[in-house]
């Protein structure tokens, strides 16, 4: 047994400790109740689901409740006896809720359940291990009530420098786990080494307070007997010491850096309630069913520490400790720093109450009225977390939430200590408590509307790709149609050649409107998880990273597919092996999907109500539509073997953009590993494989790039002869066409002109989209890149013998029509952008540099597509002019 | 602020003995117009004015504004200085810990700017000396009341006034030359000093104020005057009798460190307490005021909440403080 160092921190308070009352007495264990009243939800995360129904009878130590999901635990009878209800009840808690409980009333037989210890904890698997611990319903008993398996997962992700056991019990009047370090030294030491094994930290070290003799003394003997490495460190008392941040800089001098966990810079903490459990745990077999409490305060006349089993109702330990009802004052939850009043005595122990305090009026008197803060500072010099309570209190009073957060609000750990000492009387903690939930309220607002103008955009780009598409199998119809009159020989591959090239360039289209959706949504997923963890979010950290997770995966296996359309388009076109390849790539992707699918539908039936399974579902299912989408474009290609010379220019031009995509995509897959491998994150062998994907697809991206270089050659020299060839054409049809395109043109101009008047009179975009106006627009484009590109047909007017170039000529202004169409969209798309960057410019100004930015990149992306337009347009009119 | 009134007792007690019982008289009337035009003004607000009174708020402006005026000015100017201090410097902002000035310090700039003849009617040390001399307690009720021109031949400039008038004459000629810098005057303000520094230090021992702010302040009163010193000792005073005259050590312990109007992270103390001190180097040498306390602390009430905005502490977990208004990226 070694003595460790010991740091300091800043602040504290000493607040008078209250502590010698309750251990006059040696500790008590009360009688049976008449019921036993077992809330769902005494820990942080999901509720645990009932295991029984109402009538059944359990014995002592069965579970009567099942972890649901992930951040969960199990609960178990405190004795044996029937369920007599599952219903709401009153509970311990600030606000004074109710929860769903199992109500017990036991037998008085007190018979346990066979009892199974886990004898080869050493030999099995540590995960084993921890779904035990999880089975046996350990969590947290130092306050937050965090599953133990889950933090001790967690420790996992760093090597651990230290395991900190916390036995400082810093507040006023507590002195339960003094008196558990008493009673169960060799429990808790025990205890402590199977968590050692499980975790592997270098130092082990239990932090107590000096106020703690008699603890300490135990604590030393049962080490030194057993030649323990477990290193205690006397700290001195000084509130709030045992907080957990608190006690990690006292005994390692490090802080953990805001918003993120111990285990992020290698520490874990503990509490010696938790030790002790989980040693009756593997040891015993025993589940968590009683823990130790203090009953305290002057209007006890019995004030000791008892050992209670949970779901006993405070009243029933009121009349063990002979309570005088008349001195009762306030009952406190906890201690009088950190701890609660609660309203009713009839709420039940659960696995965190570590106290009940029954204070008498001058014990804790109402607090004196709240005067003006004279800005004295004492509050200051008391924040253990080195804030400016009285700067978060001018910033709360006057909801200045944005200012509050820069003074780092979130970063309170409420501790108290500023209201203590305030002479003011302020109750500081109860004005940032309150700050902290409007925030945190005003946040989730702004994520669900945020969400819902997602979901809008994201059907609206579904719908305008759909209405694309359909227009473009349209048009390839249109144009096959009069070329079936002609020689049938000839006309196939040229009816092929739009047929293949439309969908897939559509399809791509549509892939990377859908991967710029997913990698917004990323991002935002990622700020938000960012914002969770700076907060302490658990639940919402949990569920966010299972969010961006999936949505990683998601953007990936988009990437994934656009890759496979853009190299099916060329390849389909250039030779009928490599399409086959596709396809059946394709082929397993769709089979993957589906089974993965089938695998999480199945999960889904089982836990109806897990909103991320749904969400992954419906991910999949997507997912599987894509890939089915390209298998049916493979498919349709696959038997096409010829090579539509006209394409290859335009292809040439998609393979070099795709191929700078997929180089993308592997750079930012390198800077990702590199993140991961900084970390140590355990993905990094997936992010490899992506590297590894992302190279392999940019290798054959520029594969394919080489040979249609070759192509294209072919290509130009057959445009040419094409073009030499059909320079006469139909005048009256283009009369016609021409005064079409001019009513189309006018439509636009309409549109627009009608959106603008819209966007004047300040209507919003989402009611503007609403209108009908947007929809016109897109419609009069697309009829006008339609006349666009119809302009060649009346080639198939013409005799036979020009039948075939005539075809060509309009296969190449097809793809020149199309273009043109994909830029205006294009265009169009970068305009919409920078209009609502814009306006969100307006509404947030606290963002500017980045919306600013972000309008600048918009800009950008809008001027090269200008350009590419003007370009498209300038070649197309040379084209019909050298006709 | 019970605590802070308690502790400016030694240095009344001795500027009692120095001056005679105008500075109690004057008190008197500071309290009684404090406690009234609080009241007044709590009543119209419809405030509950005995429990605001007895946050001692008012009280301890009207102690540090009786101390800080001549002795023997008269009623009116310590009536208005009050009155103004309570009622514009502070309810009108809102009420205790709502004003960005210092209220003594505002009534006292006022009456200083519009009543400057009686301002400077410090009267002559009656040190031990010439303990006959002092006024008696009539006396002192007839200067302040009704204008006694035997008065005049009392009162007469404190040595920083002294100091600021000695015109071209080199400092040895002043010492020698003015009355007001002779030993037992200039003893007398020695003493003033020394019983406020008693007072502040049990404050701080009290752990009622911190060190930061008169550190600071006298930290930096003392580099700038021997700085200054240093290079042109002939028309210079020393830093001992920058220290120890005028209200040096009440500004340093009971002005500054008024805690609503000032800086509240530790670091920002300092800041602003060395600020004072150079103001107060500044205005003494260099500006039309024979003090520069009350203009020294004004000027940086002004600055406060900027430097509040530039010297937030590191918080736990954070690897550097932040600063500034905006929320940044950083932290
Ligand atoms: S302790 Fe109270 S009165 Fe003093 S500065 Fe803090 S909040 Fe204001
Ligand atoms: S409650 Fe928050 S602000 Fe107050 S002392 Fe504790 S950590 Fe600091």
């Amino acid at each position: 047994m070694q003595t460790a160092s010991i740091f300091s921190f800043h602040g504290g308070i000493h607040p008078a400790e209250n502590k010698a009352q309750s251990l006059q007495l040696p500790l008590g264990r009360p009688s049976l109740p008449s019921e036993l009243i077992l809330p769902l939800g005494q820990h942080i995360g999901q509720s645990s689901r009932p295991l029984v129904k109402v009538g059944d009878s359990v014995l002592k130590g069965d579970a009567i409740a099942i972890n649901n999901g992930f951040l969960s635990s199990f609960l178990h009878a405190p004795t044996s006896g029937t369920v007599s209800a599952i219903e709401e009840r009153l509970i311990a808690h600030p606000s004074g809720l109710s929860d769903l409980c199992i109500i017990l009333t036991p037998d008085g037989k007190d018979t346990w359940t066979t009892l199974e210890p886990l004898n080869n904890w050493q030999d099995i698997s540590k995960t084993d291990v921890l779904a035990y611990l999880s089975e046996m319903g350990i969590i947290g008993m130092g306050g937050a009530g965090f599953p133990t398996q889950v933090k001790l997962q967690g420790a996992h992700k760093n090597p651990l420098t230290h395991f900190i056991i916390n036995a400082a019990e810093c507040e006023p009047y507590i002195t339960a786990d003094d008196m558990l370090i008493r009673e169960k030294t060799l429990e808790l030491v025990l205890g402590i080494e199977i968590l050692q094994h499980l975790v592997e930290a270098e130092n082990v070290v239990i932090g107590i307070e000096d106020n703690k003799p008699t603890a300490i003394a135990a604590l030393k003997t049962v080490l030194t007997q057993r030649n323990s490495n477990i290193q205690v460190a006397v700290v001195p008392t000084k509130y709030p010491s045992g907080g957990e941040k608190q006690l990690i800089q006292l005994l390692t001098g490090k802080e953990v850096p805001s918003g993120q966990y111990p285990a992020d810079i290698g520490i874990l903490c503990q509490n010696v309630g938790t030790c002790v459990a989980v040693h009756d745990a593997i040891k015993l077999g025993r589940p968590l069913i009683s823990r130790f409490t203090t009953l305290t305060g002057d209007a006890l006349n019995a004030s000791q520490n008892v050992e209670v089993l949970l779901g006993t109702p405070i009243s029933h330990l009121l009349d063990y400790a002979d309570a005088n009802p008349n001195a009762l004052h306030r009952l406190i939850m906890g201690g009088p720093m950190m701890g609660y009043t609660i309203d009713s005595p009839l709420v039940p122990i659960v696995k965190t109450s570590n106290c009940i305090l029954a204070a008498s009026k001058k014990e804790l008197p109402t607090p004196a009225p709240e005067q003006a803060c004279i800005r004295c500072g004492m509050c200051e010099q008391a924040c253990p977390a080195s804030l400016l309570p009285q700067q978060l209190l001018w910033f709360s009073k006057s909801q200045e939430f944005e200012k509050a957060e820069h003074h780092n609000l979130f970063d309170c750990i409420e501790c108290g200590a500023c209201s203590y000492v305030c002479p003011s009387s302020i109750p500081l903690v109860q004005y940032y408590r309150h700050t902290k939930s409007s925030i945190r309220e005003a946040r989730e607002a702004n994520v669900k509307s945020d969400l819902a103008k997602q979901r809008f955009e994201a059907r609206k780009a579904r719908q305008d790709a759909e209405a694309a598409e359909k227009e473009a199998k349209r048009l390839a119809r249109q144009k096959a149609a009069p070329s079936k009159t002609t020689d049938a020989k000839k006309a196939t591959p040229a009816k092929a050649a739009p047929a293949v090239a439309e969908p897939a360039s559509d399809d791509s289209k549509k892939l990377k409107v859908d991967i710029a959706i997913g990698k917004s949504k990323l991002k935002k997923l990622q700020k938000q998880l960012l914002e969770a963890q700076e907060k302490e979010h658990v639940e919402d950290i949990n569920s966010l990273q299972l969010q961006v997770s999936d949505q990683e995966k998601t953007v990936a296996s988009l990437e994934a597919q656009l890759a496979n359309v853009a190299q099916a388009a060329p390849a389909a076109e250039a030779t009928p092996a490599p399409a086959n390849d596709e396809l059946k790539k394709a082929k397993i992707d769709v089979a993957l999907i589906g089974v993965k699918l089938k695998k999480l539908q199945k999960q889904l039936d089982e836990s109806p109500d897990d909103q991320e399974l749904k969400d992954k579902v419906a991910g999949f299912e997507a997912d599987l539509k894509a890939a089915q989408a390209i298998l049916a474009t493979l498919g349709a290609s696959a038997p096409v073997a010829s090579a539509p010379k006209a394409a290859a220019n335009d292809d040439l031009k998609k393979l070099k953009i795709d191929a700078a995509i997929a180089k993308a995509a592997v750079k930012k897959v390198e800077k990702a590993l590199k993140k991961a491998e900084e970390i140590n994150a355990p993905e990094i062998d997936a992010i490899r494989q992506q590297l590894q994907d992302a190279q392999q697809r940019a290798d054959e991206l520029e594969k394919a790039l080489a040979n249609p270089e070759a192509a294209t050659q072919t290509a130009e020299t057959t445009t040419a002869k094409a073009e030499s060839v059909a320079d006469s054409a139909n005048a009256d049809a283009a009369k016609k066409r021409k005064i079409d395109l001019a009513i189309a043109k006018a439509g636009i101009k309409k549109a627009e002109k009608n959106i603008q008047l819209l966007k004047d009179q300040g209507k919003d975009e989402s009611e503007i989209n609403a209108s009908e106006w947007p929809k016109k627009l897109i419609e009069a484009q697309e009829k006008l890149a339609t006349l666009e590109s119809e302009q060649p047909t009346p080639a198939t007017a013409k005799t036979e013998t020009k039948a075939v170039p005539a075809e060509a000529q309009a296969a190449a202004d097809m793809d020149l029509a199309t273009q043109i169409k994909k830029e205006k969209i294009a265009v169009a798309l970068a305009k919409a952008q920078i209009n609502k960057l814009n306006k969100r410019l307006e509404n947030s100004p606290e963002d500017t540099n980045s919306i600013r930015q972000e309008i600048d990149a918009a800009e950008k992306r809008l001027q090269s597509a200008e350009a590419l337009l003007e370009k498209l347009i300038h070649s197309q009119t040379n084209m019909q002019e050298n006709r | 602020m019970q605590m802070v009134i308690l502790a400016t007792i030694p240095g009344i007690v001795v500027q009692t003995w120095l001056f005679g019982w105008g500075t109690l008289i004057n008190l008197m009337i500071a309290c009684i117009t404090a406690l009234l035009s609080e009241a007044a003004i709590l009543a119209i607000r419809r405030r509950a004015v005995g429990f605001f009174l007895k946050d001692y708020s008012a009280l301890l402006t009207a102690v540090l504004l009786g101390v800080a005026l001549p002795p023997v000015v008269p009623w009116w100017v310590t009536v208005t200085a009050v009155a103004f201090a309570i009622i514009f410097a502070k309810q009108l902002y809102g009420g205790l810990g709502n004003n960005p000035f210092n209220p003594a310090m505002v009534g006292y700039a006022i009456v200083l700017v519009s009543f400057p003849v009686p301002m400077s009617q410090w009267l002559g040390v009656q040190s031990m000396i010439s303990a006959g001399e002092t006024l008696s307690f009539l006396q002192s009720l007839q200067a302040i009341f009704h204008h006694l021109p035997v008065i005049d031949s009392y009162t007469m400039a404190t040595p920083l006034d002294g100091f600021k008038h000695k015109d071209l004459l080199d400092t040895q000629t002043a010492f020698s030359s003015i009355a007001a810098l002779q030993v037992p005057s200039l003893n007398g303000w020695l003493w003033v000093n020394l019983a406020y520094l008693v007072g502040g230090l049990a404050l701080i021992w009290l752990r009622i104020i911190t060190w930061h702010t008169p550190a600071a302040l006298l930290g930096a009163l003392l580099v700038m005057s021997g700085v200054f010193h240093l290079i042109d000792p002939t028309d210079t005073a020393t830093p001992f009798f920058h220290l120890t005259t005028g209200a040096a050590m009440f500004g340093a312990f009971f002005i500054a460190t008024d805690p609503v109007s000032s800086c509240t992270s530790n670091r920002g103390k300092l800041i602003y307490g060395a600020g004072i001190g150079i103001l107060i180097y500044i205005i003494r040498s260099w500006g039309g005021y024979p003090d520069g306390v009350a203009f020294g602390v004004l000027l940086m009430n002004f600055a406060a909440p900027l430097i509040d905005y530039y010297t937030q502490p590191r918080t736990y977990g954070h690897k550097k403080a932040k600063s500034g208004l905006k929320v940044g990226e950083d932290n």
